[in-house]
């Protein structure tokens, strides 16, 4: 309920929703609706990072447990499981996803990269090495995200895909810092480390870092 | 997240009558809101049917000089369109002011005009909620309702729609195309498309069981100066307040729907005619017949501002 930026609930408005609460008889978790059934199995072949695996997975499954619990790369990370914090992005067919919010089955046939399929520590991918280079990050818990994000954003900008920053939409998209701030804003960072992560992306994206535009 | 049983649905009508033949299912799209739901049991599917395999990707000139959207077209897509950006800049301008880039990514046009309401009550299953759990009550009514809506709405329901690409829609004029079970089709006016809570706030537009969202068609475009200004708690990344999708003709006359203050897309032909008296005009029509909750009343105030703000940015441009 405190999606991003949809409902900034104070202390005052939290007591107001448990007055609320107390005041109504709680309403049961069965509500009308379908029946309980047994959990669905599903047979499904996923390829990520170059690899195909086969697996057996409850339909239930979100392609970012798949790939956390079942394939052991815990690479991509688990932030609020609802689309608010952009911790499990992953590349999927080359574009940015939160991988939280699509079912494993969903993607037999895609092409999955996540951030192990990125670089390795001994080859880095330049996004990889950019941040490290300007520390852009602090505990790194949203920096697998954080990464694969740029990557599939650099992309969008390459493929002239305007942002909610764009001042003219019929001209050619150029990564300013305020573009570039906007592009990610999918990717929240709990540590804030916000400025060096903006500067190690324009290093990788080759344009000036920091307030200037380009 | 409830067991659900899952099926890729081959072509459109066979989707709409799979969808027809069992009450527990539903189509899943780009899954970023009835995931989200699905996890905190809000929805509740016993089987799903997958439509992304559907030719309903593209984005199509129509004989009548208009564009037909797929129900598929991904949000990024749809902005990115050279004929969106060129001849519908407000529906670009919508859409990249909505979520994020990976969520765009995946977001389809049929998902967003179905995607349900951010009402917190809404979305906490332990408070009394109309629209999820009918007969309740409405939790947002006696409590916080700062974001919600404060006209068109009903003693059941105060709840906002919150997409931003179907305020464009709206101020366009599109239509809404559908299959049904049994294979025939039905086009039906974004206006009347989503309606009003009244007694049944779960009920919140016209389609049918099993009925399919096929494309959205636009118009012949409208030319225009084209903005849309959406005010939001921070800069990005968040829902509407308010948003306000304006067109304005060089004679000063024009359109406007507005977001983040009603049920459905909120548009008055008598606010679009006081266009070229201001917003002062504009906002007394909007909102004849508001009735406001005291922590949302500035829902007004504030529209009234973003419609002046909209038409200093027109004039400028
Ligand atoms: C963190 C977050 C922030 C967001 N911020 C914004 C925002 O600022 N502005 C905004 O506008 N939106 C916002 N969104 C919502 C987002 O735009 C929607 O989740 C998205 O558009 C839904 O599209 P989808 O394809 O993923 O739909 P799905 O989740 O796949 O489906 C949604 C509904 O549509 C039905 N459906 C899908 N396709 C069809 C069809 N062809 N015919 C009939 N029924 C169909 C499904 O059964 C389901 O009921 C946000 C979402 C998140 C998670
Ligand atoms: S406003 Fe509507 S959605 Fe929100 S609690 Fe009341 S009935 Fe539910
Ligand atoms: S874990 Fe997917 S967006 Fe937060
Ligand atoms: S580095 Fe800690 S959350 Fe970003």
């Amino acid at each position: 309920m405190q999606g991003p930026g949809d409902f900034e609930v104070s202390r005052r408005d939290v007591l107001k929703l448990g007055a609320a609460a107390t005041a109504v008889p709680l309403v049961a978790k069965g509500q009308a609706g379908s029946p309980a059934e047994a959990p669905v199995s599903t047979q499904l072949s996923l390829n990520v990072n170059g690899k195909v695996h086969a697996l057996k997975l409850d339909t239930r499954t979100s392609l970012l447990d798949a790939l956390r619990d079942h394939l052991q790369l815990t690479g991509s990370k688990k932030g609020c499981d609802h689309g608010q914090c952009g911790a499990c992005t992953v590349l999927v067919n080359g574009r940015r996803i939160n991988s939280c919010l699509s079912l494993a089955v969903m993607h037999a046939g895609d092409k999955i990269t996540t951030i192990e399929g990125l670089g390795t520590p001994n080859k880095m991918h330049a996004m990889q090495a950019a941040f490290v280079k300007h520390d852009g990050f602090q505990c790194g818990y949203c920096t697998p995200g954080q990464i694969c994000s740029a990557v599939g954003m650099l992309s969008e900008v390459k493929a002239n895909v305007p942002s909610h920053a764009t001042t003219d939409l019929t001209a050619p998209c150029a990564l300013t810092n305020p573009e570039l701030r906007e592009r990610m804003s999918g990717n929240i960072c709990r540590c804030g480390a916000y400025s060096n992560i903006a500067e190690a992306i324009a290093d990788a994206a080759g344009v000036p870092a920091a307030g200037r535009s380009a | 997240m409830r067991p659900f049983s899952y099926e890729k649905a081959a072509t459109p009508a066979a989707a709409a009558s799979a969808a027809a033949k069992n009450p527990h299912a539903k189509f899943i799209a780009g899954g970023t809101n009835l995931l989200d739901l699905m996890k905190l049991e809000i929805e509740k599917p016993a089987h799903l049917i997958d439509v992304n395999g559907l030719a309903l990707d593209k984005v199509e000139a129509t004989p009548e000089g208009g564009l037909r959207i797929g129900a598929l077209v991904r949000n990024t897509d749809l902005a990115a369109h050279d004929k969106v950006r060129k001849d519908y800049p407000l529906l670009s301008r919508a859409l990249l002011a909505g979520a994020s880039g990976q969520l765009r990514n995946k977001a389809t046009t049929a998902g967003n005009l179905l995607q349900r309401t951010r009402c917190p009550y809404f979305y906490d299953t332990n408070q009394a909620c109309n629209k999820r759990a009918p007969g309740t009550g409405c939790g947002a009514l006696a409590g916080f309702s700062r974001q919600l809506a404060v006209i068109g709405t009903s003693n059941t329901c105060i709840a906002t729609h919150p997409s931003d690409m179907a305020i464009a829609m709206r101020a366009l004029d599109a239509v809404v195309d559908t299959v049904q079970p049994d294979g025939a089709q039905r086009h039906v006016a974004i206006a009347d498309f989503h309606t009003l809570p009244g007694d049944k706030p779960q009920v919140e537009n016209v389609l049918k069981p099993g009925e399919l969202i096929t494309s959205v068609t636009l118009p012949k475009p409208v030319g225009g100066a084209q903005v849309y200004h959406k005010v939001r708690d921070r800069a990005s990344y968040a829902f509407a307040l308010v948003s306000v999708g304006m067109i304005v003709q060089k004679d000063g006359t024009g359109r406007l729907a507005v977001g983040g203050v009603a049920p459905k897309p909120w548009r008055v032909e008598a606010a679009d005619a006081e266009l070229p008296r201001g917003a002062k005009a504009v906002a007394a029509k909007l909102f004849a017949g508001a009735k406001p909750t005291h922590d949302n009343e500035f829902k007004i105030a504030l529209t009234e501002r973003v419609i002046e703000a909209s038409l200093a940015d027109l004039r400028r441009a």
